[in-house]
């Protein structure tokens, strides 16, 4: 493979994967603080407040790093993939530039006065501070999926005699039925980091004998949020999504699921080793006739394997992709078990007592951040070789004159960039989390 | 159409320069005018609320001339590879230099902190100043509308030009003084006490290091960029935009003399907005030209995107600067009046 490309490629994997570790929580975040902040509202209970407040600032920390992080992504197509955005930006301009002005805008102003307006804005005003900047970070989402949904399925769009591309439709553009499913799928996927982080952090308050009455909110709440949103994300979006790929991208669900070869009542491959070499899945556990189940809603339907499709447009990474759509998948059932399990421990009365599924809840918390990144994984590298599906190679995209050298130099450069910010980040919640929610008498002084 | 999205993008810029243009300031003279943590929280405090709003704008801007001008942005974004990087770095490290310094108490922790502020915000006016002088001077574009500048070669113009050459650290100098009056007066009319004064004193020396190197910058601009010249002639109305520039320069000093502070920051946004205005007016209809061979230069007419496109974009456009408009103003009005030593920007 071209050395250029290569080193663009994993440019743009890396920052976008590295910045994703922030958005994720502080979309879902932004959620359950304004579940907190509505209890707060209604039942009066200084309790929600404090504990929004403290989640408040844990969610400063983390926007900080979301900005600045984030930045560098907007700068990159142009300086990294200048052919597709000369191509595209006609297009896609049109949702990152509506990203910046009806949402950075909306977060930005808004932060600030729900972190330090809190006297002066009134429990409904602050209240409302919080609601828009959940509001912005959820809008700022859908702008970016609806511009990834438009690189999976390109709509809306007719081509100029050079290759560019102009917006034909405004609205097939923002109601592309792919962004839609893409859209929910992602933020319950960010909702479900929220909560357990959320839990995590209860967790360990309790394991601790610290802050306990908090830790009890707070694992309720992440328990309960987080067994709606982990089901929501099975079906019907996750379900959903996989029917989009099954009918807009074929090529891409077979490189997936493993299967080099077309058959009818196909099996759903648990876990197995595709070999690329061999065109087959090496070592599989397999549930018979259940791909083409959950594919066509049919046991016996045909389903179409990679030999269907030209060597050249096959997923040019067909291990890393089978990898991470099955880590995504795997890990999004076992957070239906965590969840349910969790849940019917507090139906029970025992959640607050059961040491070892609080110890489960603690650790979990890594796992919806691999969770996410495999998701967005298997979209990435599912889409290839195509930057705009089934328009524009990736190989077309680069720019043209900045070389392997001066991509990979930044590359590097990001690299400990960034690995300073993650212990910063680390190190600064940690002692957001030690120091805990103040207690709520000494509240009204702080 | 094409032109309004040239003058709509420009305000956003424009925009920009001056919001963002008095936080960088503050950073830029943050050691000089506050010397203890009292003095430098109630620095912070003057831009903690509302900084990261106003570098939504370079966001903002950034996405109107991606899908406005996608030629423009993918040419200029390429070819400018290795300074926007840095400028990237510089962001990040400025923008966690806000948000960290108030997390640990302690004598280490802030002033690091602090430190990295002003670095980063000075070299980040320069490096913005040394970007508007390399679109104004032109770059090596070939037959296919794109280049790599590297950070410098010989340090002269010509089509073998670096990122910094002798013009363009001028006008990255011209930046520094400009913005860092434009901080030092918005400090003063947002604080009391040494701060305050520290911040007029400091105007009143950078004023000059302005007036000197803006009348040079703009000598050696007509030479450097004919076309600038050109546009006066042909359309002498346009001396609006130089005239605006210089009724800022003249009126901060007179409002500085009459510690008149807040009509001093205003003078200083309309001489910002003049000489912004004038390079917009000047080099149109160039978005950025070339120093190669003039045929390859980049118009707003061989930069736009699709004609739908551009008519779409500004029925949105509007509602959403109606909205941000908004927005600002409840939230400078939130946090209107002057902040005190020691009533920083911090967790609560």
């Amino acid at each position: 493979m071209d050395e250029a490309l290569t080193v663009h490629r994993l440019h743009f994997a890396f920052t976008i994967t590295f910045h994703y570790l922030f958005p994720q929580l502080t979309m879902g975040l932004a959620l359950l603080i304004v579940i907190l902040k509505t209890i707060a509202l209604r039942t009066g209970n200084a309790h929600f407040n404090e504990a929004a407040r403290f989640w408040g600032r844990i969610f400063a920390i983390n926007f900080a790093l979301g900005v600045v992080t984030g930045i560098p992504m907007e700068f990159q197509f142009g300086t990294n993939w200048a052919a597709f955005s000369k191509a595209a930006g006609g297009v896609i301009g049109q949702t990152l530039a509506m990203e910046g002005v009806f949402s950075f805008f909306l977060e930005s102003s808004f932060l600030g006065l729900f972190l330090f307006g809190e006297k002066r804005l009134g429990p409904r005003g602050h209240w409302l501070a919080a609601f828009l900047v959940f509001l912005g970070s959820w809008l700022s989402g859908y702008f970016i999926v609806a511009t990834n949904a438009w690189m999976q399925h390109p709509v809306g769009f007719t081509t100029g005699p050079n290759g560019e591309l102009f917006l034909a439709s405004f609205w097939a553009l923002l109601l592309n039925p792919w962004a839609i499913w893409q859209y929910l799928h992602t933020m319950i996927g960010a909702v479900i980091t929220g909560c357990f982080v959320m839990a995590s952090v209860g967790a360990f308050y309790l394991l601790s004998g610290r802050h306990e009455e908090y830790g009890r909110t707070f694992v309720k709440t992440g328990v309960v949020v987080g067994l709606l949103a982990t089901v929501l994300q099975l079906f019907p979006t996750g379900d959903r999504q996989g029917k989009m790929v099954a009918t807009h991208q074929p090529a891409t669900l077979a490189a997936m699921e493993g299967l080099f070869e077309s058959q009818d009542g196909a099996p759903l491959a648990l876990i197995g080793q595709p070999d690329v070499k061999e065109k087959r899945l090496d070592n599989p556990i397999l549930i018979p006739r259940a791909l083409s189940f959950l594919t066509h809603r049919r046991w016996m339907a045909m389903v179409r394997g990679l030999d269907q499709f030209p060597r050249e447009n096959w997923p040019d990474q067909i291990p890393l992709l089978y990898y991470s759509y099955h880590v995504m998948v795997g890990l999004g059932t076992i957070f239906i078990a965590i969840m349910a399990v969790a849940a019917w421990l507090q139906w029970r009365g025992k959640l607050f007592a059961s040491r070892a599924m609080l110890w489960v809840l603690m650790l979990a918390l890594p796992f919806p951040y691999i969770a996410n990144t495999a998701g967005w994984m298997t979209a990435e590298l599912g889409r290839q070789p195509w930057l705009i599906y089934g328009l524009m190679r990736t190989a077309k995209g680069v720019s043209p004159q900045v070389s392997a050298g001066n991509a990979l130099f930044t590359l590097i450069g990001f690299m400990g960039l960034y690995l300073v910010l993650g212990i910063l980040f680390l190190f600064l919640v940690y002692r957001q989390i030690d120091r805990g929610p103040a207690p709520v008498t000494a509240e009204q002084g702080a | 159409m094409e032109t309004v999205w040239y003058c709509l993008v420009s305000l956003m810029i424009a925009a920009y320069v001056l919001l963002d243009g008095f936080d960088l300031g503050a950073g830029i003279i943050h050691l000089w005018v506050a010397r203890n943590d009292a003095e430098r929280r109630q620095v912070i405090g003057t831009i903690g609320p509302v900084w990261d709003g106003n570098e939504v704008w370079l966001l903002a801007a950034g996405g109107t001339l991606y899908f406005a001008f996608p030629a423009l942005y993918a040419s200029g974004f390429s070819g400018f590879y290795l300074p926007l990087m840095i400028v990237l770095w510089l962001l990040i490290l400025r923008g966690i230099s806000i948000e960290f310094r108030g997390q640990v108490p302690g004598p280490i922790w802030a002033p690091a902190w602090d430190f990295l502020f002003c670095v980063s915000s000075a070299l980040l006016a320069v490096f913005f100043g040394a970007a508007l002088g390399n679109v104004v001077r032109g770059v090596p574009l070939d037959a296919n509308g794109y280049f790599f500048e590297p950070l410098w070669t010989n340090f002269r113009l010509g089509p073998n030009s670096g990122i910094l050459d002798w013009y363009t650290i001028l006008t990255g100098l011209t930046a520094f003084f400009a913005l860092g009056m434009h901080g030092a007066l918005w400090v003063a009319m947002k604080t009391t006490e040494a701060v305050n004064e520290r911040a007029l004193w400091l105007a009143r020396r950078f004023w000059w290091g302005v007036g000197a190197l803006t009348v040079l910058i703009t000598l050696l601009t007509f030479r450097v960029q004919p076309q600038v010249l050109n546009n006066l002639r042909e359309h002498p109305w346009g001396l609006i935009f130089p005239a605006l520039a210089i009724a800022g320069f003249l009126g901060t000093r007179r409002f500085l003399t009459r510690h008149d502070d807040g009509r001093a920051f205003l003078s200083s946004c309309a001489y910002l907005a003049g000489m912004l205005t004038s390079v917009v007016f000047g080099l149109y209809p160039y978005v950025l030209p070339a120093s190669t061979n003039p045929e390859y230069s980049l118009t707003i007419y061989n930069a736009k995107a699709g004609e739908y496109g551009l008519r779409i974009g500004l029925f949105w456009w509007l509602i959403g600067m109606a909205l941000v408009a908004g927005y600002f103003t409840y939230v400078y009005r939130h946090f209107a009046g002057k902040v005190k030593p020691g009533a920083g920007y911090e967790e609560h």
